[in-house]
Protein backbone atom coordinates (compact mmCIF):
# COMPACT_ATOMS: atom_id res chain seq x y z
CA UNK A 1 0.00 0.00 0.00
CA UNK A 2 1.25 3.21 -0.94
CA UNK A 3 1.52 5.99 2.08
CA UNK A 4 3.42 8.84 0.08
CA UNK A 5 1.58 12.14 1.32
CA UNK A 6 1.64 13.74 -1.85
CA UNK A 7 -0.01 11.19 -3.43
CA UNK A 8 -3.00 10.68 -0.60
CA UNK A 9 -3.13 14.43 -1.13
CA UNK A 10 -3.72 13.90 -4.88
CA UNK A 11 -6.11 10.95 -4.70
CA UNK A 12 -7.94 13.12 -2.57
CA UNK A 13 -8.28 15.86 -5.19
CA UNK A 14 -9.29 13.30 -7.60
CA UNK A 15 -12.31 11.53 -5.60
CA UNK A 16 -13.19 15.30 -4.68
CA UNK A 17 -13.02 16.06 -8.50
CA UNK A 18 -15.26 13.07 -9.30
CA UNK A 19 -17.97 13.78 -6.30
CA UNK A 20 -18.07 17.34 -8.17
CA UNK A 21 -18.59 15.61 -11.81
CA UNK A 22 -21.71 13.56 -10.25
CA UNK A 23 -22.83 17.24 -9.08
CA UNK A 24 -22.61 18.83 -12.35
CA UNK A 25 -23.87 15.68 -14.35
CA UNK A 26 -27.05 15.58 -12.15
CA UNK A 27 -27.51 19.39 -12.74
CA UNK A 28 -27.38 19.19 -15.94
CA UNK A 29 -29.66 16.41 -16.55
CA UNK A 30 -32.15 18.18 -14.56
CA UNK A 31 -31.60 21.38 -15.45
CA UNK A 32 -31.26 23.29 -12.18
CA UNK A 33 -27.82 25.32 -11.42
CA UNK A 34 -27.71 23.24 -7.68
CA UNK A 35 -25.31 21.33 -9.02
CA UNK A 36 -22.90 23.79 -10.03
CA UNK A 37 -23.07 25.57 -6.64
CA UNK A 38 -22.43 22.63 -5.11
CA UNK A 39 -19.09 21.96 -7.64
CA UNK A 40 -18.24 25.56 -6.33
CA UNK A 41 -18.28 24.68 -3.02
CA UNK A 42 -16.86 21.31 -3.11
CA UNK A 43 -14.07 23.52 -5.19
CA UNK A 44 -13.63 26.01 -2.09
CA UNK A 45 -13.38 23.12 0.02
CA UNK A 46 -10.71 21.20 -1.64
CA UNK A 47 -8.76 24.46 -1.92
CA UNK A 48 -8.44 24.85 1.69
CA UNK A 49 -8.11 21.37 2.23
CA UNK A 50 -5.32 21.54 -0.31
CA UNK A 51 -3.45 24.54 1.42
CA UNK A 52 -3.46 22.88 4.92
CA UNK A 53 -2.61 19.74 3.60
CA UNK A 54 0.35 20.87 1.98
CA UNK A 55 1.70 23.25 4.79
CA UNK A 56 1.41 20.24 7.11
CA UNK A 57 3.39 17.95 4.60
CA UNK A 58 6.13 21.03 4.22
CA UNK A 59 6.24 20.62 8.07
CA UNK A 60 6.77 17.14 8.22
CA UNK A 61 9.20 17.23 5.71
CA UNK A 62 11.25 19.63 7.52
CA UNK A 63 10.69 17.67 10.91
CA UNK A 64 11.27 13.40 9.69
CA UNK A 65 13.19 14.30 6.37
CA UNK A 66 10.00 11.69 4.43
CA UNK A 67 6.89 11.64 3.55
CA UNK A 68 5.78 8.05 5.05
CA UNK A 69 2.39 8.73 6.80
CA UNK A 70 3.23 6.30 8.93
CA UNK A 71 6.22 8.21 10.59
CA UNK A 72 3.90 10.21 12.01
CA UNK A 73 2.65 7.40 14.05
CA UNK A 74 5.05 8.20 17.02
CA UNK A 75 3.65 11.62 17.98
CA UNK A 76 2.45 12.67 21.00
CA UNK A 77 -1.04 12.98 21.71
CA UNK B 1 -21.69 16.83 -29.18
CA UNK B 2 -21.99 13.53 -27.39
CA UNK B 3 -19.02 12.05 -29.12
CA UNK B 4 -16.63 15.13 -27.71
CA UNK B 5 -18.06 14.17 -24.45
CA UNK B 6 -17.56 10.72 -24.54
CA UNK B 7 -13.98 11.97 -25.89
CA UNK B 8 -13.02 13.97 -23.00
CA UNK B 9 -14.49 11.48 -20.57
CA UNK B 10 -12.11 8.64 -21.50
CA UNK B 11 -9.18 11.07 -21.62
CA UNK B 12 -10.40 11.55 -17.82
CA UNK B 13 -10.39 8.12 -16.98
CA UNK B 14 -7.07 7.17 -18.59
CA UNK B 15 -5.47 10.10 -17.39
CA UNK B 16 -6.87 9.63 -14.05
CA UNK B 17 -5.63 6.00 -14.14
CA UNK B 18 -2.21 7.07 -15.01
CA UNK B 19 -2.28 9.71 -12.30
CA UNK B 20 -2.36 6.87 -9.65
CA UNK B 21 -0.18 4.63 -11.28
CA UNK B 22 2.89 6.76 -11.73
CA UNK B 23 5.86 6.29 -8.93
CA UNK B 24 7.03 9.42 -9.57
CA UNK B 25 5.28 12.57 -8.21
CA UNK B 26 6.26 14.85 -10.79
CA UNK B 27 4.85 12.27 -13.65
CA UNK B 28 1.52 11.57 -11.43
CA UNK B 29 1.27 15.69 -11.60
CA UNK B 30 1.50 15.92 -15.41
CA UNK B 31 -1.09 13.35 -15.64
CA UNK B 32 -3.40 15.07 -12.71
CA UNK B 33 -3.06 18.16 -14.63
CA UNK B 34 -4.13 16.25 -18.36
CA UNK B 35 -7.35 14.62 -16.24
CA UNK B 36 -8.43 17.94 -14.42
CA UNK B 37 -8.39 19.81 -18.24
CA UNK B 38 -10.51 16.93 -19.57
CA UNK B 39 -13.05 16.88 -16.95
CA UNK B 40 -13.30 20.89 -17.63
CA UNK B 41 -14.00 19.80 -21.37
CA UNK B 42 -16.69 17.24 -20.12
CA UNK B 43 -18.43 20.18 -18.17
CA UNK B 44 -18.41 22.19 -20.97
CA UNK B 45 -19.71 19.77 -23.27
CA UNK B 46 -22.09 18.98 -20.70
CA UNK B 47 -23.47 22.37 -20.56
CA UNK B 48 -21.63 23.98 -17.79
CA UNK B 49 -19.09 26.79 -18.81
CA UNK B 50 -18.88 28.61 -15.99
CA UNK B 51 -18.16 25.59 -14.13
CA UNK B 52 -15.74 24.45 -16.63
CA UNK B 53 -14.02 27.72 -16.70
CA UNK B 54 -13.58 27.77 -12.56
CA UNK B 55 -11.96 24.09 -13.10
CA UNK B 56 -9.16 25.20 -15.24
CA UNK B 57 -8.60 28.33 -13.33
CA UNK B 58 -9.04 27.31 -9.82
CA UNK B 59 -8.09 23.53 -10.10
CA UNK B 60 -5.73 23.38 -13.18
CA UNK B 61 -4.41 26.64 -12.34
CA UNK B 62 -4.17 27.17 -8.70
CA UNK B 63 -3.96 23.88 -7.13
CA UNK B 64 -2.12 22.38 -9.64
CA UNK B 65 0.74 25.21 -8.98
CA UNK B 66 0.45 24.46 -4.88
CA UNK B 67 1.48 20.74 -5.83
CA UNK B 68 4.04 21.42 -7.83
CA UNK B 69 5.16 24.08 -5.65
CA UNK B 70 5.79 21.69 -2.92
CA UNK B 71 6.79 18.73 -5.14
CA UNK B 72 9.50 20.75 -6.51
CA UNK B 73 10.51 21.94 -2.90
CA UNK B 74 10.80 18.33 -0.98
CA UNK B 75 13.68 17.60 -3.40
CA UNK B 76 16.21 20.46 -3.22
CA UNK B 77 19.60 20.82 -3.93
CA UNK B 78 22.08 18.60 -5.86
CA UNK B 79 19.65 15.58 -6.26
CA UNK B 80 17.04 17.67 -7.75
CA UNK B 81 19.52 18.82 -10.74
CA UNK B 82 19.88 14.96 -11.74
CA UNK B 83 16.47 14.23 -11.26
CA UNK B 84 16.00 17.15 -13.41
CA UNK B 85 18.06 16.01 -16.07
CA UNK B 86 16.68 12.58 -15.71
CA UNK B 87 12.97 14.01 -16.15
CA UNK B 88 13.35 15.75 -19.24
CA UNK B 89 15.49 12.95 -20.95
CA UNK B 90 12.88 10.33 -21.14
CA UNK B 91 9.24 9.45 -22.84
CA UNK B 92 7.90 11.02 -20.14
CA UNK B 93 5.69 13.87 -21.34
CA UNK B 94 4.60 11.84 -24.60
CA UNK B 95 1.63 10.38 -23.07
CA UNK B 96 0.22 13.19 -21.60
CA UNK B 97 0.97 15.57 -24.71
CA UNK B 98 -1.13 12.87 -26.73
CA UNK B 99 -4.36 12.93 -24.45
CA UNK B 100 -3.50 16.66 -24.26
CA UNK B 101 -3.10 17.08 -27.85
CA UNK B 102 -6.73 15.16 -28.04
CA UNK B 103 -8.07 17.72 -26.32
CA UNK B 104 -6.94 20.86 -27.42
CA UNK B 105 -8.65 19.06 -30.80
CA UNK B 106 -11.69 18.28 -29.47
CA UNK B 107 -12.10 22.10 -27.80
CA UNK B 108 -10.98 23.43 -31.62
CA UNK B 109 -13.58 21.23 -33.05
CA UNK B 110 -16.11 23.40 -30.56
CA UNK B 111 -15.08 26.26 -31.08
CA UNK B 112 -15.45 25.86 -34.75
CA UNK B 113 -18.97 24.63 -34.60
CA UNK B 114 -20.34 26.97 -32.04
CA UNK B 115 -18.55 30.21 -33.20
CA UNK B 116 -16.39 31.51 -30.59
CA UNK B 117 -18.17 33.51 -27.72
CA UNK B 118 -21.01 31.36 -27.74
CA UNK B 119 -22.26 28.92 -25.22
CA UNK B 120 -21.96 25.32 -26.28
CA UNK B 121 -25.19 25.09 -28.88
CA UNK B 122 -26.50 21.80 -27.81
CA UNK B 123 -29.21 21.69 -29.95
CA UNK B 124 -32.05 22.66 -27.57
CA UNK B 125 -30.34 20.78 -24.56
CA UNK B 126 -29.90 22.73 -21.41
CA UNK B 127 -27.23 24.73 -21.36
CA UNK B 128 -26.82 26.70 -17.76
CA UNK B 129 -25.38 30.23 -18.25
CA UNK B 130 -23.11 32.08 -15.33
CA UNK B 131 -26.18 34.03 -14.79
CA UNK B 132 -28.50 31.72 -13.72
CA UNK B 133 -25.69 29.79 -11.30
CA UNK B 134 -25.33 33.56 -10.25
CA UNK B 135 -28.73 34.36 -9.41
CA UNK B 136 -28.91 31.03 -7.60
CA UNK B 137 -25.67 31.61 -6.15
CA UNK B 138 -26.16 34.71 -4.09
CA UNK B 139 -30.51 33.83 -3.69
CA UNK B 140 -31.32 30.81 -1.71
CA UNK B 141 -27.05 29.41 -1.20
CA UNK B 142 -26.14 32.99 0.19
CA UNK B 143 -25.45 31.02 3.85
CA UNK B 144 -23.61 28.65 2.10
CA UNK B 145 -21.33 31.33 0.01
CA UNK B 146 -20.75 32.81 3.74
CA UNK B 147 -19.90 29.46 4.70
CA UNK B 148 -17.33 28.87 2.37
CA UNK B 149 -15.91 32.19 3.07
CA UNK B 150 -15.91 31.72 6.65
CA UNK B 151 -13.70 28.38 5.66
CA UNK B 152 -10.96 30.06 3.22
CA UNK B 153 -10.61 32.53 6.02
CA UNK B 154 -9.70 29.95 8.49
CA UNK B 155 -7.35 28.17 6.03
CA UNK B 156 -5.81 31.28 5.32
CA UNK B 157 -4.98 31.64 8.74
CA UNK B 158 -4.03 28.20 8.90
CA UNK B 159 -1.57 28.13 6.37
CA UNK B 160 0.27 31.11 7.58
CA UNK B 161 0.21 29.43 10.78
CA UNK B 162 1.44 26.30 9.62
CA UNK B 163 4.03 27.47 6.83
CA UNK B 164 5.96 30.17 9.22
CA UNK B 165 9.40 29.62 9.39
CA UNK B 166 11.15 27.20 11.99
CA UNK B 167 14.59 27.82 12.87
CA UNK B 168 17.02 26.56 15.81
CA UNK B 169 15.90 29.37 17.65
CA UNK B 170 12.23 27.98 17.73
CA UNK B 171 13.15 25.52 19.93
CA UNK B 172 13.42 27.64 23.03
CA UNK B 173 10.70 27.85 24.97
CA UNK B 174 8.01 30.79 24.58
CA UNK B 175 8.71 32.01 28.01
CA UNK B 176 12.42 33.52 27.76
CA UNK B 177 12.72 34.35 24.40
CA UNK B 178 9.15 35.63 23.51
CA UNK B 179 10.07 39.29 24.23
CA UNK B 180 13.08 39.21 23.16
CA UNK B 181 12.37 38.20 19.30
CA UNK B 182 9.53 40.88 19.50
CA UNK B 183 11.87 43.62 20.95
CA UNK B 184 14.55 42.20 18.15
CA UNK B 185 11.57 42.62 15.24
CA UNK B 186 11.30 46.73 15.87
CA UNK B 187 8.59 46.96 15.53
CA UNK B 188 8.05 45.07 12.37
CA UNK B 189 4.42 43.12 13.00
CA UNK B 190 5.40 40.87 9.84
CA UNK B 191 8.53 39.33 11.82
CA UNK B 192 7.62 39.91 15.05
CA UNK B 193 7.29 36.87 17.35
CA UNK B 194 8.93 34.69 14.85
CA UNK B 195 11.50 32.87 17.68
CA UNK B 196 8.81 31.77 19.69
CA UNK B 197 8.07 28.25 20.02
CA UNK B 198 4.66 27.23 20.69
CA UNK B 199 5.22 23.41 22.30
CA UNK B 200 2.60 23.42 24.93
CA UNK B 201 3.80 22.32 28.37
Amino acid sequence: MRRNLIFILMSVEIMLNGAGVAFVAAGSRWGQPDGQIMFLFILAMAAAEVAIGLALVLRLHHQHHNLDADAISDMRG
Amino acid sequence: MEAAFYIAGAVAVISTVFTITRLNAVHALLYLAVSLLSVAVAFYTMGAPLVAALEVIIYAGAIMVLFVFVVMMLNLGRRAVESERRLMQGKIWVGPSVLSALLIVEVAYLIARTGLPGMPAGAGSGVLDPKQVGIALYGPYLIGVELASMLLLGALVGACHLGRPVSEKAEVRYDRNSDGSRARSGGNFVRAGVGRSTDAP
